[in-house]
């Protein structure tokens, strides 16, 4: 229990501490509304929020559903801190995902979904493990920076697959370009109206790269190359094809994330679909310290947030756009983590975003993980 | 003596760590006026944990401060400062990307109208400074272009332009050739006729019986004895300090080489900084022999091993383990091969300092049997791992709470055993060591040197490079020097005098 405390007590003060301060934008913002200056509005506000994410059926499923993507996402992210590298480009991976998915889901509409739906879900896992390898080898090749690769390569992203939609795959029949219907290809619903087949398999996901770092030689490759790639180097291990390999791994992650995103939600391609997935990631799995657990429950709580503002909204008048405030501050306060710690008084051991330190480190023109060989 | 009161009182000190270590029991320390106190101690005694006491770092349970006289409570380093004391650590703390001035300043800068900060008027201050203490430092150069020589007067500078009258040096040689310390001790002679009171915490006994007043000897966590230099002698420190009388001679025995195991032949590789460190090097090691490399820092021994190991390509040449060209060969081929390698520097290579021992224990074997198995090899076996560090961090007497503490809460001598333990496995061909003692206490260097010998009598061929010659001509059966990339002169055991080695060393003999 001490343990969970030591390594959680910063992200969960940080997230009390955003509600704190989120309280006060919205009281201050109460003045310019029709209903005046209200100081308990950020009670209701929270009290909707949290009954449209957890009060019904419906809202716990609505929840799962926005989590889902994001747990995937979230592992994709935090999977790459674990090797010193910053994957900003969750969010290009999850859209060739989606498209891979789509396209495959929608070539297969009239198969059986045994056949349909792992296929579908194979392409889009592949189409992100691509577009992930592509930064990956980059960097183990030249030593070129992953963050400035992936920001690229999320854009590629978006130009390449409305080129692609416009012109290989445009479905017929349709007023604008988007890709044909899925229908078998769609994950099968499980329960009430939407909770469907990719939350169970996106938990699974988590315990499978905890078992992966935690167990596996390989996890203990990816962990060391990014805590100290000299003494990996050393030890036998070969960096550069580590850091090919994580870039692959986490892009198939997100690949995945766009696929069940796909396959349960959104049913076809068109361009536009961007959505914030890919930068809530990076939220995510900075919040859940890039520990899978940690990521599981940060997903569930951005799910939430998305799940519960609308009801927010309606009861309240609180805009939804207070979410990405508060999501914000939850960041800002972890990487401060000095002022939740003057605030609340408690003492944490090591810095919460240890990831990032290795991040900054190869970022201030350190040379790349077993560079010279 | 004076009736001044000591500079600094400490009584009492007690503190029990939460893990159940004692580390300071009881502990009495004065420091007087202008003098120079050692502390001496194996690695793990207690001695860093007593100066963080006296550093604000931590909180003793018991115990009294006592500064002119005066009792202080030391709440943080701040608090410390203010007090008059400067600490200079083993590890420093200096940041690599700013200049010396910078680093000298932080905390206390100089600004002028408001909160412009005055770099130019700090860095007159810092050369007058300087240039009184006798060092040859440019204050606008940055960290990361200086040697650790150098790095350290930065530290001792801060301390000083901080107005430290009481500097504690947490074992400043550990980190520094043989030169450098010469000049260090230069510095804090200077310093001592200036007044200052100095604390040197060492477990070098010829050190501190060089160029201390007083010391006082902590054995576990406890003050087991004060001299001075002139009525006591090294053993008679040794045994203090250990518990238990210590050869500070290596008894080697005779060696029996075998074939010859290792064969390189006309070496050639770059450094860093692209130029050619080493221009032909030919080497051979029988099976249970150890080889000495003798020469001064920086003449290509580094790039030899590294080449031996696989963490450097060579531009030219061959390198034959058992007949088998390993040339090209990848590390873990070498390692599957019978290569093991102590690196120089532990935290860059040798550790990874997050980690829990056993880990770090397993770190160059975490793929083999029975570290790794289940299907496909893949799955690590914990049990393995954790019994491994278990039988190590006994058999090697490395001092630290259980096998689940990270490295870095050991002390560098305790982490330097950890690296040797790992690397000193039964089924070797041959071992590369680099400065295999480097920060190590007496007592784990006699250790470490009869395994070094044991390992060479069943059969293993070694290959030695330390800056220490004294180390290299105790334990090599050949002595080779190397000057600027080449094997300049190769001496059998029994030819190997130190005024020779060193002539050779110093100017590379007819070759240069």
């Amino acid at each position: 229990m001490r343990r969970i405390w030591r390594v959680a007590s910063i992200p969960l003060l940080a997230i009390v501490l955003a509600f704190i301060v989120a309280a006060v934008i919205i009281v201050i913002s109460s003045i310019v509304t029709p209903t005046g200056f209200d100081l308990f509005l950020p009670l209701g506000a929270y009290g909707s929020l949290f009954a449209g994410a957890f009060g019904s059926g419906t809202g716990i499923v609505n929840t799962l559903v926005a989590a889902a993507p994001l747990i995937l996402g979230g592992l994709a992210v935090g999977l790459g801190f674990k090797a010193g590298l910053f994957n900003i480009g969750v969010a290009g991976q999850f859209l060739v995902g989606a498209f891979a998915a789509a396209v495959a889901g929608a070539n297969l509409a009239g198969a059986p979904t045994v056949l349909a739906l792992p296929v579908a879900m194979v392409a889009g896992a592949l189409g992100g493990a691509a577009f992930g390898f592509i930064p990956g080898f980059l960097k183990a090749r030249t030593g070129a920076h992953e963050v400035v690769t992936t920001i690229m390569l999320n854009n590629a992203a978006v130009l390449l697959l409305t080129w692609a939609v416009n012109d290989l795959v445009r479905a017929p029949g349709f007023s604008f370009p988007r890709t044909g219907e899925i229908g078998n290809s769609a994950l099968p619903v499980l329960l009430g109206r939407n909770l469907h087949l990719g939350i169970p398999l996106a938990v699974l996901t988590v315990f499978a790269v905890r078992w992966l770092l935690d167990r596996t030689t390989i996890g203990f490759e990816i962990r060391t190359v990014g805590q100290n790639p000299n003494a990996a180097r050393y030890s036998g291990m070969r960096p550069i094809f580590i850091t090919a390999l994580t870039m692959t791994l986490s892009g198939m992650l997100a690949g995945i994330a766009g696929s069940i995103q796909m396959l349960g939600v959104i049913g076809f391609y068109a361009p536009g679909i961007t959505g914030s997935v890919g930068f809530d990631s990076i939220a995510v799995a900075l919040l859940g310290r890039s520990d899978p657990i940690g990521i599981l429950f940060a997903a569930i709580l951005f799910g939430a947030f998305r799940a519960g503002a609308p009801l927010m909204q309606i009861e309240t008048s609180v805009p939804i756009e207070i979410i990405d405030i508060i999501q914000a501050l939850v960041i800002l306060f972890l990487a401060a983590d000095l002022i939740v710690k003057r605030v609340f008084r408690v003492r944490a051991d090591k810095p919460v975003i240890s990831e990032l330190a290795t991040v900054a480190r190869t970022w201030a023109g350190g040379s790349p993980p077993g560079g010279s060989t | 003596m004076s009736d001044q009161p000591p500079v600094l009182e400490m009584r009492g000190i007690t503190k029990r760590f939460p893990t159940g270590t004692l580390a300071n029991e009881a502990i009495d320390l004065e420091l007087r006026k202008g003098e120079i106190h050692a502390l001496l101690g194996e690695n793990g005694a207690g001695k860093s944990t007593l100066m963080n006491i006296l550093y604000g770092l931590v909180t003793p349970d018991a115990g009294e401060i006592r500064i002119d006289g005066q009792p202080v409570v030391i709440r943080d380093p701040a608090d410390a400062i203010s007090r008059g004391i400067g600490m200079v650590h083993q590890h420093f703390m200096l940041i690599p990307v700013l200049s010396v001035a910078e680093n000298v300043v932080l905390g206390q800068e100089i600004v002028r109208a408001g909160e412009i900060l005055d770099l130019g008027e700090a860095a007159t201050r810092i050369s007058l400074l300087a240039k009184k203490l006798g060092f040859d430092i440019d204050p606008s150069s940055k960290i990361e272009q200086l040697s650790v020589g150098q790095q350290q007067r930065v530290e001792i500078l801060k301390a000083i332009y901080r107005n430290a009258r009481i500097l504690v040096l947490d074992e400043p040689t550990a980190v520094l050739t043989p030169q450098e310390t010469r000049e260090i001790f230069e510095v804090l002679r200077r310093l001592r006729a200036e007044g200052a009171s100095i604390i040197f915490i060492s477990h070098k006994l010829d050190e501190v019986l060089e160029i201390a007043d007083r010391i006082t000897v902590i054995r576990r966590g406890k003050v087991v004895g004060s001299r001075t230099p002139t009525d006591c002698t090294e053993n008679e420190l040794a045994e203090l300090m250990v518990g238990r009388a210590v050869s500070l001679r290596v008894d080697r025995g005779r060696s029996h080489p075998g074939d010859v195991m290792v064969e390189v032949s006309e070496l050639r590789a770059k450094n860093d900084r692209g130029h050619e460190a080493l221009q032909g090097v030919d080497l051979s090691v029988r099976a249970g022999e150890i080889v000495g490399i003798a020469g001064v820092a920086g003449n290509g021994q580094e790039e030899l091993v590294e080449a031996l190991i696989g963490l450097r390509r060579p531009t030219a040449g061959r390198i034959r383990l058992a007949g088998q060209d390993l040339t090209r060969a990848s590390v873990e081929t070498r390692r599957d091969r019978g290569i093991a390698f102590v690196p120089a520097d532990r935290h860059r290579f040798g550790l990874v300092l997050t980690y829990p021992l056993d880990d770090n224990l397993a770190l160059t074997r975490y793929a083999e049997h029975p570290f790794a198995g289940g299907f496909a090899g893949i799955v690590r076996n914990f049990r393995a791992i954790t019994e491994n560090a278990i039988r190590l961090i006994k058999e090697f007497d490395i001092r630290a709470p259980g096998p689940k503490v990270p490295a870095s809460s050991l002390s560098g001598g305790n982490q330097q055993k950890v690296v040797v333990a790992r690397e000193f496995r039964h089924d070797l061909k041959l071992l590369v060591l680099d400065q295999p003692t480097r920060g190590l206490d007496v007592g784990s260097i006699e250790f470490i040197h009869k395994q070094v010998i044991a390992r060479r009598d069943d059969g293993v061929a070694i290959v030695l490079v330390s800056a220490e010659l004294d180390e290299v001509l105790d334990l090599a059966d050949r002595v080779l020097v190397m000057f600027r990339g080449r094997v300049v002169g190769v001496f059998p055991a029994e030819e190997a005098q130190r005024e020779k080695v060193g002539l050779l060393m110093a100017t590379g003999g007819d070759r240069s």
